[in-house]
């Protein structure tokens, strides 16, 4: 088990610097250093020095990939992708290109991104599962095809509708929760209850089904059939028996999104202004901050791999017979 | 036993808890305030505005700060020398922290001193002699703070004192000093210092004498330094003496001049003049400062009426009123009318007024409107999309608030900006630029064409004055009426300027070689391109309305979309065609517009400011006399010459002026607008317990469709709850039978 | 004289359209994939969606037959020359609907505009009220009173053309059908009618007479009134609605078109090579699968602008540019999304070539490539095509989000993300603008969903494992 996760970590070296010399690639035809000089020092009055001034703080006058003038391995190092690449690896994100240090932002804006994914994952999976139960229970049923339909019909709508929809019901009519805001600690309940309740809502119709699908595969498995048999209780049996089983798909899949959750909702975020990373990374692109895109991008990549080696692990922990080798 | 009750019993017992343990929690959390502020409880009723900021403030340095989202900062924190009077109009300087108002006196270039009205010509040196007030203290700041000895606390910092530092706030001590010339002459060396990028440096480096050199000198010995020690370095400036700038005694100093430059009045009244001690380089130039966020772009240290206590640029700035400020009171005299506008209520009292100002991050227009209509935010401007729910435009084109709006005592105050929009033309362009006559007639075609009165009430609801040359209104220079028109565009009617008919403008295009879009040899069709930024939801609209102005004349408009990067570059290499852009004025004098036509700031060759590349070299013969002389029947006569030869080459199609419209709620006072000084927050007043009082009567939370969609959910789960008692019935029964 | 235009996306359009006709000649001959589609079609829910689905393609084809005209000839002009203006066979077809722009916001049907305007009456004097619309109910004396009763009668009118076509297509219906099952027509359609035949015929007459009601009433009334009112610099949002069919349909289709090869070829060689070759293709996915998908795509979206800003001789018209948009957003959205289906595909492979009969194929000596083709493809295809069907609705969807986020489609492009963006504003506005929104969500609602149900059902015809649940 152990050597099996460092091998894995040592796995996802590789990956990560394609993931960064993707990135680097990307941005840097888009950019050149200069057009991220003049962006930052603003639009009146700038001059070309300021621009080389501006590059040279921040180490991108540098050549991009491949140094000639360097000697040896300095051909390859002494260029701006190894000098930002290398420190991110330790996860010093250093300072954001407009001067701000990008770790102290990350764990800042870290909590509010967290107050809204986490309790959309628990209160989703606790919403999806008791209505795919009640579905698969009453499955067959004429409610049951009503709750498929609507199903179908709920994932038919676009997230936009229901974050504009329920932004203008709940806020702007009922006065009922804020427009948009954020205050850290405990008074971040009023903020988040909208975005939360909302980011639910909008996964019911796909998850819902997809739950009850699982349900449904492990209704008509023999053990269940052979307890139904035996006079078992169809409530007891639902809860004892098919919830268990089914809860092991259900769990793993959950599993490989829980280091995501750090990332954030993009859209839930800009629209109900929650300072998290979503919306820290969407600022980013516009602003074309790439030290902040670098860095939230190599994040996201550890998060993602870190996510597959939990879903692993969690499927060796639930069936004994996998074995990681 | 548990599992044996049906399913639907579970439900209905946790929803007979659940749903009051909400309404409970929900009562309990919210206490006094309104459910939705968004603000914690214990502000209510406090004596704060709230305001917001969309993007975050980069520098906050008074040697780099530009913007127009910083200078709201930066312009209650810093107090340079001057300051635009707060009421009367036009806009006229008066003494902030000087003790009157500086008069300049002339050298010839000998040395020699000259009478005040010496010819422009001969001046080779103005000086300024400026004095200031004694007794100013710095706000309460640690890099002040001095222990019994009278040793700085904090300029000599190791790592293991700042490991349990991550703000300002965090540093036990703080202290003050008085405010000496010394720190007014150590900022305008700061202009010149080689790690910081002041905006002004390019043009304060022709006109402060020696300030070049400066620069070159301090750069060479940064960097002997920095080759020699590790870590940040930090210049005693006072070692490098600068030849334009001197402390005369401990409360005057004096600043050298090139030539003649009236404008430089107005240099002073902006924070790059105002002063910086010393020992805010000393303190935040200490290893480990950066890397904490901990830098003077972060925390202004200043003399002026506000403090800013907190910033976090992820969510909130705080500007706090300043315990040390020297004292200042609410101006007693304004323009007639202020009096009768309340506007002279507070005359003689205090200043400032409110204690607190709270900037939220607002990254969107639209729950800014929403929260300024719950009265959560103390004023706002007015956008487009909000304009028909504010603005009504009377019968006699008089503005007005709408009834719904005047209900809630919002009031209204509009101010022409000292800006212009505009659609430049690249002079170096073969088809659109260049002085021959075919080029001109085009332009002046595509002029006609460009109804910006259309596009001010579509995109602007009517706030905004098509321009009919570049000075606004309130601007030295400019013209109103008959004798003010385009006479190019426009024709002249009892009712005002109205545009010429689009059959002229056609008949230009015809007669520079295009009738009806085509070229007379070729017949191909003439296509033009537009360059422009911006991918926004209501620019699709906009670039479809620029469009349809250019089919109008039967020309094809291709739009050349980009990121503003690829436009700046485009404008540096001078290969768009037609572009849009605007400028703001740094200080209302005729000299701040004309600029940006003139030859020798050319965008391509000068990397200057004059984007359309227009260079006429009369035109620039009548800048130079005119940028150096004051204001007057003669200023007047030459800047109308210049006016005449802008409107026949049509460099630009001149736009429009924008309007500013500020709404503000009936609690907040003394909301003149002041389009020029960046100082006003200390003049605001606001009655917190009536914006209380309001808040609660706007905001009274709407229950009942919450208990239509419970119900509703109730009537969904029903038929469920009776399948399944009809089943285990069914079930009993079989098994009973 | 027109000059046919064949923009990317149109070509592929086009391919596409090639290769589903192909797919259905190779299907034909081929019982396991016949047999599935028979299931399909044999549901109503299905059949609905079909009629439904296929009325948008019909759309979206119409719209992907571009033509400049030609200008009109000038004395002494040596050349003919073309307008730069890309039209569709649709935007011809809808006429007046693209033309008649207004001034600025107008609700449906209204014959005013929805803001007051300074006016100047016969007096000279100036009001302050709603003006009328320049084509709106334009041709009314009164409008107040006239517009009720000419709105019926246009109404009743569209309602007839549409029965008589109706009619018209269920006789030939039933014709066929009657030949077919060799009885006399009027048997036929009485089976027809009665919801008798294996095939839902009833509930598909049904949705095309729907359909057709709708096409009648457009014909009818849209040259008249806004019927879904005007934006906010007066175009017809009915017309841009129509115009974000292709878009849709795009996005959806040729996004799973580009990927398909990669997906498929990648995944079998991973999957029936294993080794190094699976290392490689598995960490090539695993590497751009664990890029956030919307950092990736808005860095590609930027270097195209870039490109394009870069190339602008390369695009002699608007359209041209926006489509390139469109169609390097289609295949940013590919690379994003190979991934899943590659994945799928590898493990299906692994399972498959331990089979009997490839491993006898592979004694037999025959070549790799064709045991790939030959006997793996056949054996995979039935979980590309659900995989394809699955995946149109969610791009739909996405297309949307990623307007919204500034990196979608061109801003000049009509497409449902636009409008919908467009409509935030819209919404904050007193009175609320709400046509727009409710329109694009409309007829994006309804694409999806009949998305999402025809897939159902495919799947559930394709998928045997699911089969047997039922």
């Amino acid at each position: 088990m152990f050597a099996y996760v460092v091998r894995r970590a040592l796995y996802a070296i590789p990956i990560l610097i394609g993931v960064n010399l993707i990135t680097f690639v990307l941005f840097f035809v888009v950019n050149t250093p200069d057009d991220m000089a003049r962006m930052h020092l603003g639009m009146k009055r700038v001059t070309p020095e300021a621009v080389q001034k501006w590059k040279a703080e921040r180490g991108y006058d540098k050549p991009l990939l491949y140094n000639a003038e360097a000697s040896g391995a300095g051909m390859l190092t002494d260029t701006i992708f190894f000098d930002k690449s290398v420190r991110l690896f330790a996860f010093d994100f250093g300072a954001s290109d407009s001067g701000r240090d990008i770790g102290a932002d990350i764990g800042q804006r870290m909590w509010p991104s967290l107050a809204i994914a986490v309790p959309v994952l628990l209160l989703g999976l606790l919403v999806y599962i008791s209505f795919a139960m009640l579905l698969a229970f009453f499955r067959g049923s004429y409610l049951d095809l009503s709750g498929v339909v609507l199903c179908v019909v709920l994932m038919s709508i676009s997230g936009l509708f229901y974050i504009i929809g329920g932004q203008y019901l709940f806020s702007k009519l009922l006065h009922l929760v804020p427009v948009s805001g954020y205050e850290p600690g405990w008074l971040a309940w009023r903020f988040v209850l909208l975005p939360v309740a909302i980011g639910v809502f909008a996964g019911i119709g796909s998850s819902s089904r997809w739950y009850r699908s699982i349900f449904l595969e492990e209704i008509n498995r023999d053990y269940v059939r052979t307890a139904r048999a035996k006079g078992l209780p169809e409530t007891r049996l639902l809860f004892r028996h098919v919830l268990k089983n089914a809860l092991v798909p259900i769990l793993t899949g959950v599993v490989v999104v829980l280091p995501t959750l750090f990332m954030g909702n993009l859209i839930l975020e800009s629209f109900f202004g929650i300072p998290g990373l979503g919306s820290y990374t969407i600022e980013a692109i516009q602003n074309q901050d790439f030290a902040i895109v670098r860095a939230m991008v190599f994040l996201g990549s550890v998060l993602y791999i870190l996510g597959l080696l939990l879903t692993d692990i969690s499927y060796t922990l639930v069936d004994p017979r996998i074995r990681l080798s | 036993m548990h599992a044996r009750q049906p399913l639907s019993k579970h439900i209905l017992r946790l929803l007979q808890w659940l749903v009051p343990a909400l309404v409970l929690a929900l009562l309990a959390a919210c206490g006094e305030q309104p459910w939705n502020s968004p603000y914690p409880p214990g502000q209510a009723g406090k004596n704060i505005l709230y305001s917001s900021f969309g993007e975050r403030p980069n520098h906050l340095d008074p040697a780099q700060s530009y913007s127009s989202n910083e200078v709201v900062f930066t312009g209650q924190i810093y107090e340079p020398p001057l300051q635009y009077h707060f009421l009367e109009r036009p806009y006229r300087l008066v003494p902030l922290t000087a003790t009157g108002m500086p008069k300049p006196w002339y050298l010839d270039a000998e040395g020699n001193r000259l009478a005040d009205d010496a010819d422009a010509k001969d001046i080779a040196v103005s000086v300024y002699d400026i004095e200031i007030r004694k007794g100013i203290l710095y706000q309460p700041h640690p890099a002040l703070a001095k222990d019994a000895q009278g040793h700085y606390l904090y300029h000599h910092l190791d790592a293991e004192a700042l490991e349990d530092i991550d703000s300002l706030a965090d540093f036990p001590r703080s202290g003050t000093r008085e405010l000496v010339a010394a720190d007014y002459v150590y900022q305008i060396k700061r202009l010149a210092y080689p790690t910081l990028h002041s905006p002004i440096f390019g043009l304060m480096s022709d006109y402060i004498l020696g300030l070049r050199d400066y620069a070159a000198t301090l750069r060479e010995a940064y960097e002997e330094r920095a080759a020699r020690q590790s870590g940040p370095v930090l210049l005693r400036l006072d070692d490098y003496p600068l030849e334009g700038v001197e402390v005369l005694d401990r409360y005057r100093y004096r600043i050298r001049i090139r030539g003649k430059y009236p404008q430089f009045l107005y240099w002073l009244a902006m924070p790059f003049f105002s002063p910086v001690p010393w020992e805010a380089d000393a303190f935040y130039t200490q290893p480990g400062m950066k890397e904490k966020n901990i830098t003077l772009d972060w925390y202004p240290l200043g003399t002026g009426p506000y403090m800013l206590t907190v910033n976090n640029p992820n969510r909130q700035m705080v500007l706090q009123r300043n315990p040390n400020f020297h004292g200042e009171r609410y101006p007693s005299e304004g323009e007639p009318g202020d009096a009768a506008a309340g506007y002279l209520d507070d005359a003689g009292r205090e200043l400032p007024m409110i204690d607190t100002v709270i900037y939220s991050l607002e990254k969107e227009a639209i729950p800014y409107w929403n929260k300024f209509l719950q009265g959560y935010y103390d004023s706002s401007g007015v956008n487009s999309d909000s304009f028909d729910q504010a603005v009504q435009i009377g019968s006699a084109g008089d503005i007005s608030l709408t009834p719904q709006l005047q209900k809630k005592g919002i009031r209204l105050n509009t101010a022409v900006s000292a800006s212009i929009f505009y659609t430049g033309f690249n002079m170096l362009d073969p088809v659109v630029g260049g002085y021959s006559k075919r080029a001109r007639l085009l332009r002046r075609a595509i002029s006609i064409a460009m109804d910006y009165e259309e596009y001010i009430s579509i995109f602007a609801n009517g706030r905004g004055i098509p321009a009919q040359g570049p000075l606004p209104p309130g601007i030295f220079g400019y013209v109103g009426g008959r004798a003010g028109i385009d006479p190019y565009v426009y024709d002249w009617t009892p009712q005002g300027p109205r545009r010429k008919p689009i059959s002229e403008a056609r008949r230009l295009l015809a007669e520079a070689g295009y009738p009806d879009g085509r070229d007379l040899e070729s017949g191909k069709p003439l296509v033009l391109y537009l360059d422009t930024t911006g991918g926004g939801p209501d620019d699709s609209a906009r670039l479809n309305w620029i469009r349809k102005q250019f089919a109008k004349l039967d020309i094809q408009l291709q739009i050349r979309n980009t990121d503003y990067n690829r436009f700046q570059d485009k404008m540096l290499k001078g290969t768009a065609q037609i572009f849009q852009w605007g400028w703001n004025a740094d200080y209302p004098d005729p000299e701040n517009f004309l600029f940006l036509l003139y030859g020798r700031n050319g965008k391509v060759e000068h990397q200057g400011e004059n984007a359309a590349n227009y260079a006429n070299p009369e035109f620039d013969r009548l800048f130079e006399r005119m940028s150096n002389m004051d204001n007057g029947p003669e200023r007047q006569r030459v800047i109308d010459r210049m006016v005449e030869i802008l409107r026949r080459d049509a460099p630009w199609v001149f736009g429009f002026f924008p309007k500013q419209f500020v709404l503000y709620h009936g609690w907040y006072h003394n909301a003149k607008p002041n389009l020029m000084a960046n100082n006003t927050l200390k003049y605001r007043r606001i009655d917190p317990l009536l914006r209380e009082q309001k808040r609660r009567e706007w905001n009274r939370p709407i229950l009942w469709p919450l208990g239509l969609l419970a119900l509703l959910l109730v009537v969904a789960i029903l038929p469920a709850v009776i399948a399944y008692r009809r089943r285990e019935n069914r079930r009993i029964r079989t098994e009973a039978g | 004289m027109i000059q046919p235009v064949i923009l990317w996306t149109d070509a592929l359009v086009y391919l596409l359209v090639v290769v589903v006709v192909l797919f259905a000649f190779y299907a034909r001959g081929r019982e396991h994939l016949r047999a599935p589609w028979r299931e399909v079609v044999r549901s109503r829910i299905a059949v609905a969606s079909l009629v439904v689905l296929l009325f948008y393609t019909a759309t979206g084809l119409l719209d992907s037959l571009h033509f400049r005209k030609v200008l009109p000839q000038q004395d002494g002009q040596q050349q003919v020359q073309y307008s730069g203006e890309v039209l569709s066979l649709l935007d011809e077809l809808l006429g007046p609907m693209r033309t008649q722009e207004e001034k600025t916001y107008s609700a449906p049907f209204a014959t005013h505009l929805y803001t007051k305007e300074a006016i100047i009456d016969a007096d000279g004097r100036q009001t302050r009220d709603y003006p009328r619309l320049r084509y709106g109910g334009a041709h009314l004396a009164d409008p107040a009173s006239e517009k009720g009763a000419d709105i019926r009668q246009r109404s009743l009118r569209a309602l007839g053309q549409a029965g008589a076509v109706l009619l018209l297509l269920t006789a030939i219906l039933a014709l066929l059908l009657a030949r077919r099952w060799r009885c006399s027509p009027l048997v036929a359609l009485r089976r027809v009618l009665a919801g008798g035949s294996v095939v839902p015929w009833r509930t598909a007459l049904a949705f095309v007479g729907l359909f057709l009601l709708l096409i009648a009433l457009i014909a009818n009334l849209s040259a008249w009134y806004h019927m879904l009112g005007t934006d906010k610099v007066g175009q017809d949002v009915l017309y841009q609605s129509i115009k974000s069919i292709r878009t849709g349909l795009v996005i959806g289709t040729l996004t799973t078109l580009v990927m398909l090869p990669f997906a498929v070829f990648l995944g079998m060689m991973a999957g029936y090579f294993r080794g190094w070759v699976d290392d490689v293709i598995q960490y090539l996915y695993t590497t751009l699968n664990s890029i956030p998908g919307v950092l990736l795509i808005a860095a590609a979206v930027l270097m195209m602008q870039v490109y394009m800003s870069n190339h602008p001789e390369m695009f002699e018209t608007m359209a041209e540019r926006a489509d390139l948009r469109l169609l390097f957003l289609c295949l940013i959205l590919g690379i994003t999304s190979w991934t899943g289906l590659c994945r799928l595909l590898r493990g299906e492979t692994l399972k498959l070539r331990e089979l009997d009969y490839v491993q006898a194929a592979d004694a037999f000596g025959v070549g790799r490539f064709t045991i790939m083709v030959r006997h793996l493809l056949p054996n995979l295809l039935h979980l590309v095509l659900i995989a394809v069907v699955l995946d149109f609705s969610g791009l739909v969807l996405a297309e949307a989000v990623l307007s919204y986020v500034g990196v979608g489609v061109d801003p000049t492009t009509m497409s449902w993300g636009n409008m919908i963006n467009r409509a935030r504003l819209e919404m904050a506005r007193e009175p609320m603008v709400w046509w727009s929104l409710l329109a694009a969500f409309a007829f994006m609602f309804t694409l999806v969903l009949a998305a999402n149900l025809f897939s159902d059902a495919v799947r559930d015809a394709f998928d045997p494992r699911l089969r047997a649940q039922r």
